[in-house]
């Protein structure tokens, strides 16, 4: 387990009513595992509160525990307690994401996944290029652009520019990586590319990933949390969500008949 | 029927359309053989007081560098506050003040700096009128700034920071790298736009008609002499005004275009 979640509500800004209540999960070590459920569910607020990206925006609140598996003391850190800017970038080094549109940055290819590298505080030159190549290996993207690192990423296609995206955000060695949809704007061949991707990297990273393709789940993540309307319904072995729910409310939503 | 109010509909459109490119066409053509007809190259080489025009464009340009320098880094900082960081109803009031800037009358701007500037230090200088010309800049740049800004999808703000990037170092290094061809077109627009100016400069810089560097005396600029010019009962110095009309569109005209240019190729 490398991430647990606590009791964890979360509320927006000024909203009156949480979007995420009381929610207990876990994260398991060099595993995947899928958050299901219909759109405004919470799956992505949940997932988004993992490196607190909410904190972008002011005015948001946290209850209960995060804790993150500190890999150099053993201990879980709850990183809800994150207060000062160094932890900040601490935390989404360690924790990276990748968003359901790609974004890459308005630079070359090589300077893309330099970038996380230099806020990393690496600064020896071979070692940036070094490890700009071995993340574009592991981001299956190095054969496509290896002649043309240094041209606009922006002319990548949309689903090379995703894999530019996952290599970017391996490149700072993470523990854990969140995708929130990250193939729902792209096309089969290159979202079964992405997939193929996920499963090879999990045997560096653990990976935590919101989709509303439920075969995607069933096919890629060994667990699955379905929630609905800011609950976790039910999490469990995805085996047991897609075959064998418990709940009335998984089966409905597994089966078709609402969502 | 409907077929009827379409055509009606069509026909007066196109024919506003026609009256307005039509008093346009009718400017720059009487522009064109007006100014052409005394537009001789010496102009670029002899100050107005030997009947050219050459300290009248160096000095318009310096106002209006001198305008750019200021007002472009302080537009586009406040335009960066309001869009990444203005919240509520303090950055909301910013936004309106500096869009009614925008439509302030220039000739205000003008008296404005006239009373800050001119009657204190006791004269019209060049530096009241690259004050004068900034300000007429600003809300410009602002406006700009943050339009621009506001087209960045919040997603690449968001991958910045999921790298573990700060807030500024986002800002510095992804957003405004992502929007700057549309702020570098708004500010050589805005140039464009304060470079004719003749309102701001009338009784802030004036004119000269030598050559001069000294930004603390009355300093030569081109649209003001074209106002005295055309005054002027001499013929020769009313076909001066229309060489220096000419003149100045074409310099209006490049500088839009490049701004232009920019653009289209950025969208292909």
């Amino acid at each position: 387990m490398v991430m647990s979640i606590e009791k964890f509500s979360f509320t927006y800004a000024g909203a009156s009513a949480p979007s995420l209540k009381n929610i207990n999960m876990e994260i398991a070590k060099n595993k995947i595992t899928s958050l299901i459920g219909p759109s405004g569910c919470g799956k992505s607020t949940l997932l988004r509160s993992m490196n607190r990206i909410h904190d972008l925006y002011p005015g948001n609140k946290y209850d209960g525990k995060i804790k993150l598996l500190n890999e150099d003391s053993g201990k879980m850190e709850n990183i809800l307690d994150i207060k000062k800017e160094n932890d900040f970038i601490n935390l989404r080094q360690k924790v990276g994401m990748i968003f359901q549109k790609p974004t890459p940055f308005p630079m070359s290819i090589f300077d893309n996944i330099a970038y996380g590298l230099k806020i990393a505080g690496i600064k020896n030159k071979t070692e940036i290029a070094d490890r700009v190549e071995q993340a574009l290996k592991d981001g299956a993207l190095y054969k496509e652009v290896h002649d043309r690192l240094n041209k606009s990423a922006m002319g990548l296609s949309g689903g090379q520019q995703q894999r530019l995206c996952i290599a970017r955000a391996v490149a700072v060695k993470p523990e854990i990586l969140l995708f929130d949809e990250p193939t729902s704007a792209l096309d089969p061949i290159s979202t079964a590319a992405i997939e193929e991707l996920i499963v090879e990297l999990k045997k560096d990273v653990s990976i935590a990933i919101v989709t509303h393709n439920m075969q995607q789940a069933s096919r890629i993540s060994v667990y699955t949390a379905f929630m609905y309307l800011g609950d976790l319904v039910e999490f469990d072995k995805t085996e047991n969500i897609f075959l064998n729910p418990k709940e009335k409310q998984t089966e409905d939503y597994i089966t078709g008949r609402f969502g | 029927m409907r077929l009827l109010i379409n055509k009606i509909i069509l026909a007066l459109s196109t024919l506003s359309a026609l009256i307005g490119l039509g008093f346009l066409g009718w400017i720059l053509i009487t522009l064109f053989i007006k100014g052409l007809g005394s537009f001789h190259f010496s102009l670029f080489l002899n100050d107005l007081i030997d009947g050219g025009l050459r300290n009248l464009i160096i000095g318009q340009f310096i106002m209006a560098g001198i305008a750019g320098l200021v007002g472009i880094p302080l537009g586009m900082v406040a335009g960066i506050y309001l869009r990444e960081y203005g919240r509520g109803r303090y950055a909301n009031t910013i936004r309106n003040l500096s869009d009614i800037m925008m439509s302030a009358p220039s000739i205000v701007i003008g008296a404005f700096v006239y009373a800050i500037i001119v009657i204190p230090t006791g004269g019209t200088s060049g530096f009241a009128g690259a004050v004068s010309l900034a300000i007429m800049m600003l809300p410009i740049v602002i406006n700009t700034t943050d339009n621009m800004l506001s087209l960045v999808p919040k997603e690449l703000r968001e991958a910045g920071i999921a790298l573990g990037a700060s807030k500024y170092k986002v800002i510095i290094d992804i957003v405004i790298r992502a929007a700057k061809v549309g702020i570098m077109t708004g500010i050589l627009l805005a140039f464009a736009r304060i470079i004719g100016e003749t309102a701001p400069l009338l009784f802030t810089s004036e004119t000269s008609n030598y050559f001069t560097m000294d930004l603390t005396q009355s300093f030569p600029s081109l649209t003001v002499s074209i106002y005295d010019l055309a005054n002027e009962p001499e013929e020769s110095s009313r076909d001066l005004a229309w060489a220096a009309s000419f003149i100045l569109t074409v310099l209006v005209l490049c500088i839009n275009l490049t701004g232009r240019f920019i653009t289209r190729n950025k969208n292909k």
